[in-house]
């Protein structure tokens, strides 16, 4: 069962002179977890929006092929339609959060899908325990750090139930251990809840390991589409400018110098077992 | 270049947001500052241009005692890019968001044509010159907020988590041009959380935590400090990780970089 599938997928905005994603073609499994990378610029973002319906309902532009999201043709879909079937959390949660409360806030979708009460209740109740931010209901989303805001906007999303879940940089404004707390909740959400994820990341090092698979957006198009250790060891992913992890750009020095390990280590643990204490 | 003397911030709604921070920062540094989310950093870099003054305590920059002197005065000596650029940018082109400052400062307008042509060049932004900064995507617009403070050369930049949204080949370009400002011998303060970024090019760091500083030195031993780390939430950088991982006899230096592990593995690989 296809999540996202796009075909000869090409947009310009209605302000830019050339296309600014280009004949994109993909199908993204129901339950997997893809990981978008590339240069900045490179579409990543505009691609996102593909599969929401911000394009080309509320971004302008000329839009070719096709694209679809569990089944619907996001050009014949509204925004509020998509949005029950796929959801978008986006790098700056201070520009997502606008309720109150963090309740308020996670009640908010359900609510404006005019759920009852005791639905919306409970869903509240159910995404709150499962991001761990219970402790935090009653709270402005304003007075929370940037780790706990993100919760909120992944939770914002969660109560709507999507299939599709779309992270553009989750973890950019995040210290170390707030991006890998938020990439571990995303890890649990796709495998708990069977949701499918884009996630497109710059962090490779901690985003990799979690991933099914891994795309390179280049100017505009797919360079690269595979398992995360095919994809990263390829050359291209240092000559377009990507940070190759520094395992990876590891594995590749040693095979440089006749030192061919197993397989590419992803994570520390694998490095270790690889090589073996010393 | 900057002095901070037991300095103490509340914010209007009663948050201690420093408690006590004195530091140095010396002419021609180039220092990291790092710390967990809310731990001060970016309200104490606030204080260098006198966006904010301390509720007790000083600050000095450049001699100078931010109490007395305004935000524009300031500005002209200690170039702050915002780490949220949607909160700098205004203009209605990338070029007049950078003419901006530069009118403000009394260039004349021919030199500040030649500025503007030269800073955009120099962070890859020439040809948007005449699009409007909101059609940038959030990268570019950092790079222009960076460029609109570099035009007007301020001896001091100070710049907060300026490698979020930047690929790699951005981030080596970034590294490449802070370093070239610093040896023209500019005082370099940048805030972030990217611990790979700080221990390939930052020499000098300094860690906040809970509105204090906790540790000051050089990058390497500052960073391989794991109370320090720990207190932080950052995380070891992940070479040195790996190497005591894999090296549990202790090794004489602490290891940060690809290079130097991988000569250690090779050692090893030889003797079997």
């Amino acid at each position: 069962m296809l999540a996202i599938k796009a075909k000869g997928l090409t947009f310009k905005y209605a302000e830019g002179d050339e296309p600014v994603i280009r004949d994109v073609n993909l199908e993204v499994e129901k339950g997997e977890l893809v990981l978008v990378t590339g240069p900045s610029g490179c579409g990543k973002t505009t691609l996102c929006r593909c599969f929401n319906g911000l394009i080309p309902h509320f971004y302008e532009g000329e839009l070719k092929g096709e694209v679809e999201v569990c089944g619907l043709k996001v050009v014949e879909h509204p925004i509020h339609k998509l949005a029950q079937h796929v959801c978008m959390v986006f790098q700056e949660p201070e520009n997502q959060l606008f309720c109150l409360t963090v309740e308020r806030e996670l009640a908010f979708g359900p609510e404006n899908l005019g759920l009852p009460r005791e639905e919306i209740v409970r869903r509240v109740e159910e995404v709150a325990s499962l991001l761990g931010i219970k402790h935090l209901l009653d709270k402005p989303p304003y007075e929370l750090s940037g780790g706990e805001q993100q919760r909120v906007a992944i939770g914002a999303a969660l109560t709507l139930k999507p299939t599709v879940l779309i992270l553009d940089e989750p973890t950019s404004n995040l210290d170390p251990k707030g991006a890998k707390d938020i990439l571990s909740i995303v890890k649990n959400v796709n495998k708990e809840l069977g949701i499918t994820v884009v996630l497109v990341e710059h962090r490779l090092d901690l985003a990799a390991p979690l991933a099914d698979r891994v795309i390179v957006m280049v100017k505009g198009s797919i360079a690269l589409d595979g398992a995360p250790r095919d994809v990263l060891v390829n050359d291209l992913v240092e000559k377009v400018g990507i940070g190759t992890p520094k395992l990876v750009v590891l594995y590749k020095e040693l095979l440089r110098s006749g030192v061919k390990l197993r397989k590419v280590p992803l994570t520390v643990q694998e490095l270790e077992e690889l090589l073996g204490a010393c | 270049m900057i002095k901070a003397e037991n300095v103490w911030y509340k914010y209007p709604n009663g948050a201690l947001a420093l408690r006590g921070v004195n530091l140095t920062i010396g002419r021609g540094d180039y220092v990291a500052i790092l710390g967990e989310n809310g731990a001060g950093k970016t309200t104490l870099v606030k204080h260098f241009n006198g966006l904010l003054k301390p509720s007790r305590g000083e600050v000095l920059v450049d001699g100078k005692n931010t109490k007395e002197f305004s935000v524009a005065e300031l500005s002209r000596i200690v170039g702050l890019v915002f780490q949220n650029a949607d909160h700098q940018l205004f203009a209605e082109s990338v070029r007049a968001e950078v003419l901006f400052a530069l009118r403000n400062f009394g260039y004349d307008v021919d030199d500040a044509e030649e500025r503007v042509k030269q800073v955009l060049a120099m962070l890859s932004l020439d040809g948007y010159e005449e699009d409007s900064p909101f059609t940038l995507s959030g990268g570019e617009r950092k790079r222009l907020a960076l460029a609109s403070v570099l035009s007007y050369e301020p001896k001091v930049l100070v710049l907060d988590e300026p490698t979020i949204g930047q690929d790699y080949a951005q981030k080596v370009k970034l590294a490449e041009l802070l370093k070239r400002l610093q040896s023209e011998g500019r005082t370099i303060v940048v805030v972030t959380h990217d611990v790979e970024f700080v221990v390939d090019h930052i020499p000098k760091t300094i860690v906040m935590s809970e509105g204090r500083v906790i540790a000051v030195g050089r990058t390497e031993e500052v960073l391989t400090n794991d109370e320090v780390l720990a207190k932080a939430s950052l995380l070891p950088p992940i070479i040195y990780t790996v190497t005591r991982r894999l090296f549990k006899v202790s090794i004489p230096e602490k290891v940060t970089s690809v290079a130097k592990l991988k000569e250690l593995i090779l050692k090893k690989e030889r003797c079997g």
